[in-house]
């Protein structure tokens, strides 16, 4: 199933845990729908409530900036792995 | 007695307490992350008072956070604390207010957001919901953005009748509501907006901070963008009252905790020139309403002085006399324990003060 990497920073939304196995795949929507169904404060530091992504958030499937390979429909396969990292910003 | 400080920073939320009745003061290391704080409250309506935050991430979004233990403990919603509903269309950029409501609603808090809106909770500030009413006003599409964002960053709730709310928003105006959120009008007949074509609009003003007279609710007292304005008359009508002072530009203005007609604010020179007056870091106190202003600056600096004191950086406290306080973009926040006339520095170096709060324990 599909590995969810956390950052540092956002692992006490997760209970603590720094990789997440996701029991649904798919799309990259699919995935942070079940992240925020079962760690909410976590997909909300990724997504508004409009389910966008957050501007300053970047998640990777596979090693690919989603944003360049079809956002939230960005395929998602059984053993893909999904890294959300901060993205350089801040002053 | 203690008197409890917090101070909402670009980078964190620090707390300072005294006690020996404001003389000095314990600040205490950054809280909640080293986000920026735009919106703090004190909530004494209970037997230990509830912090909440208006936290926000440059990264991961809007919050508001809570604490029932005086800050040694935060805690937030797993379901988002604030967020606008599906058919909105937009997402919370920034929470600008938080604003316990009255003694007879305890666990009633308003919160004020960026965009425009209004939410509204019932358990003492853990979750909210829009106020729909003003959400879906009119006018809502013709409110527009200032520099600092399009919010709303004021929230008086009328002590005595909780049907009735007063807000401001920038840029917009008063808005008022008299049946508890169901419908709103545009309050700021004699409020000049001086960069519109018409400059006395029915809204569209940018206001910049309203405060209530705590002797008498139904009187208001309104910074605007140029132009310093009192209403005896809840709201509908407004007047000047910056005859005597050296600027009607500035963000912040309070009101005494308990004396009628007593108001601080701290003017700036102008718009295009968003410096204190003269380079002086003085505080303008009136104890008429308005009607005249005298410089407060004892113990304050003395050399030229440039920073800004934003809408929410100013408040009194509750104590009597009155405790009034200030923070500026430079990290100096300044009290007085004597109702403006003299003053000492609480702390210096924290990040841009964005909002002070005050209450006694």
């Amino acid at each position: 199933m599909p590995t969810v990497l956390v950052p540092g920073v956002l692992r006490g939304d997760a209970g603590g845990a720094a990789r997440l196995e996701i029991a649904v795949g798919g799309t990259l929507r699919a995935v942070l729908d079940e992240v925020g169904a079962r760690w909410p404060r976590l997909e909300r530091r990724i997504r508004d409530e409009g389910g966008g992504l957050r501007r300053y958030v970047n998640v990777y499937v596979d090693g690919a900036d989603c944003r360049w390979a079809g956002g939230l429909d960005a395929p998602v396969t059984a053993r893909a792995e999904i890294q959300v990292l901060p993205s350089v910003a801040g002053g | 007695m203690t008197v409890l400080l917090a101070i909402g920073t670009r980078k964190g939320l620090f707390l300072a307490t005294s006690d020996d009745d404001r003389r000095s003061w314990r600040v205490g290391d950054a809280q909640l992350g080293g986000h920026a704080i735009y919106a703090v409250a004190i909530d004494s309506r209970r037997t230990t008072p509830r912090l909440l935050a208006g936290v926000d991430s440059s990264h991961f979004g809007p919050s508001v956070a809570l604490s029932d233990d005086l800050g040694a403990t935060w805690q937030e919603s797993d379901i988002a604390p604030l967020a606008f509903p599906a058919d909105a269309g937009v997402a919370v950029e920034r929470v600008w207010q938080i604003a316990p409501g009255g003694p007879a609603e305890p666990d009633v808090v308003y919160a004020g957001t960026q965009p425009s809106a209004l939410f509204r909770s019932t358990d003492g500030g853990r979750t909210y919901e829009l106020v729909r009413g003003l959400w879906e006003h009119p006018h809502r599409t013709q409110w527009g953005a200032g520099f600092g964002g399009q919010a709303i960053h004021t929230i008086l709730p009328h002590p005595d009748d909780p049907r009735r709310v007063l807000v401001a928003m920038s840029t917009g105006g008063v808005y008022r509501t008299a049946d508890g959120g169901a419908s709103w009008a545009p309050s700021n007949t004699g409020v000049k907006a001086y960069f519109l074509p018409d400059p006395w609009p029915e809204f569209g003003q940018c206001v910049h901070k309203v405060a209530r007279d705590a002797a008498d609710p139904d009187r208001y007292y309104l910074q605007n963008h140029h132009g310093v304005y009192r209403s005896s008359d809840g709201g509908s009508t407004w007047e000047s009252i910056a005859d005597t002072l050296p600027s009607d530009f500035g963000f912040a203005i309070v009101a005494h905790p308990r004396r009628a007609g007593v108001i601080w604010n701290f003017p700036l020179t102008a718009d295009g020139e968003r410096h204190p007056v003269d380079r002086r870091c003085r505080v303008f106190r009136s104890t008429d309403a308005g009607a005249t202003w005298s410089p407060q600056a004892s113990g304050l600096p003395e050399d030229p002085f440039y920073p800004v004191v934003l809408r929410d950086a100013m408040a009194t406290d509750d104590a009597d006399p009155a405790g009034v306080y200030f923070g500026a973009r430079s990290g100096e926040v300044f009290a007085s324990r004597d109702e403006g006339e003299t003053w000492s520095t609480v702390v210096a170096h924290l990040p841009d003060v964005l909002c002070v709060r005050a209450a006694s324990l």
